[in-house]
């Protein structure tokens, strides 16, 4: 009932993310060293990074990007992702609600020491930017013989 | 405050008779609302449309999605800001909306809902007479 009459959303979940987020704050302070360029948890655009044999994949879920704008650069094994986001301001509306990020963003991620700056493929589908570097030939594991 | 924006009132993934246990990602959703209806935005990258699920029961709409990222088998995850691949979010409409009248568009992963008000119900100017 009253709820309908006020526009703040209060329910249990945002609860739950905001201790999540303080647990974390409270946890990274006093615990072991970060990485040097790691970022905090929440960090525009959010991206997953794995790794095979033979190739390192990094995956930035960046919705409504037109694949122009978005700007990759790979130094040795850094590859820097930025880009800029244009959310359209709508004149003449009342908005409610504004979650979805706009304007520009950068973001590094360090990839293992082996990578081929040479051999990079970066793919845009549904939103998602896919960016594959290929690995060394020389540091994949093998199978040693023994005689 | 106006009571006219149920549509915002309600969040997260409390919909009703949704009873999946699986955790969900809260896709981040633009609402606003002009004199012919209320437009939602919302960003679910990695979904298609063949993995998008949009529905309206009674006066609750449902958003929902599965990601799909191909994944080389036998990969290690080194770091996962996403470490779920189900959206989930619904919103409660309120009457003067029209929900048989919805439409929607899924282009590189931003999803666009609009919902028309009834005709009858839009806003008119009401003209003050000098009297």
């Amino acid at each position: 009932m009253f709820g309908s009459l006020t526009n703040f959303e209060g329910s249990l979940l945002d609860d739950l993310w905001r201790m999540q987020r303080e647990m974390d704050e409270a946890f990274t302070r006093w615990s072991w060293p970060t990485g040097i360029r790691s970022v905090a948890r929440g960090t525009y655009p959010p991206l997953n990074v794995g790794v095979t044999p033979e190739k390192a994949d990094v995956y930035l879920f960046v919705a409504g990007m037109d694949p122009k704008a978005l700007d990759l650069s790979i130094q040795r094994n850094l590859l820097t992702i930025s880009g800029e986001r244009n959310v359209p301001e709508r004149e003449g509306v009342q908005y409610y609600r504004e979650e979805r990020f706009d304007g520009a963003f950068r973001r590094v991620v360090t990839l293992p020491d082996d990578v081929d700056p040479e051999k990079v493929e970066a793919t845009y589908t549904d939103g998602v930017l896919h960016v594959s570097v290929q690995r060394r030939e020389a540091t994949r594991p093998r199978q040693i013989e023994i005689k | 405050m106006s009571e006219k924006s149920d549509v915002t009132a309600r969040g997260a993934g409390e919909a009703k008779g949704g009873g999946d246990p699986r955790p969900v990602l809260r896709p981040p959703v633009n609402i606003f609302e002009d004199a012919h209806g209320i437009t939602l935005e919302a960003d679910m990258p990695g979904v298609s449309k063949d993995r998008l699920n949009l529905q309206v029961d009674k006066d609750t709409l449902l958003v929902e999605g599965d990601a799909q990222i191909d994944v080389p088998a036998g990969m290690e995850a080194l770091y996962a800001d996403v470490r779920v691949t189900h959206y989930r979010r619904s919103f409660t409409l309120s009457g003067e909306l029209e929900p048989d009248k919805i439409e929607a568009s899924l282009k590189d992963g931003v999803l666009t809902v609009r919902v028309p008000k009834r005709a009858e119900l839009r806003p008119r100017k009401i003209e003050v007479r000098a009297g």
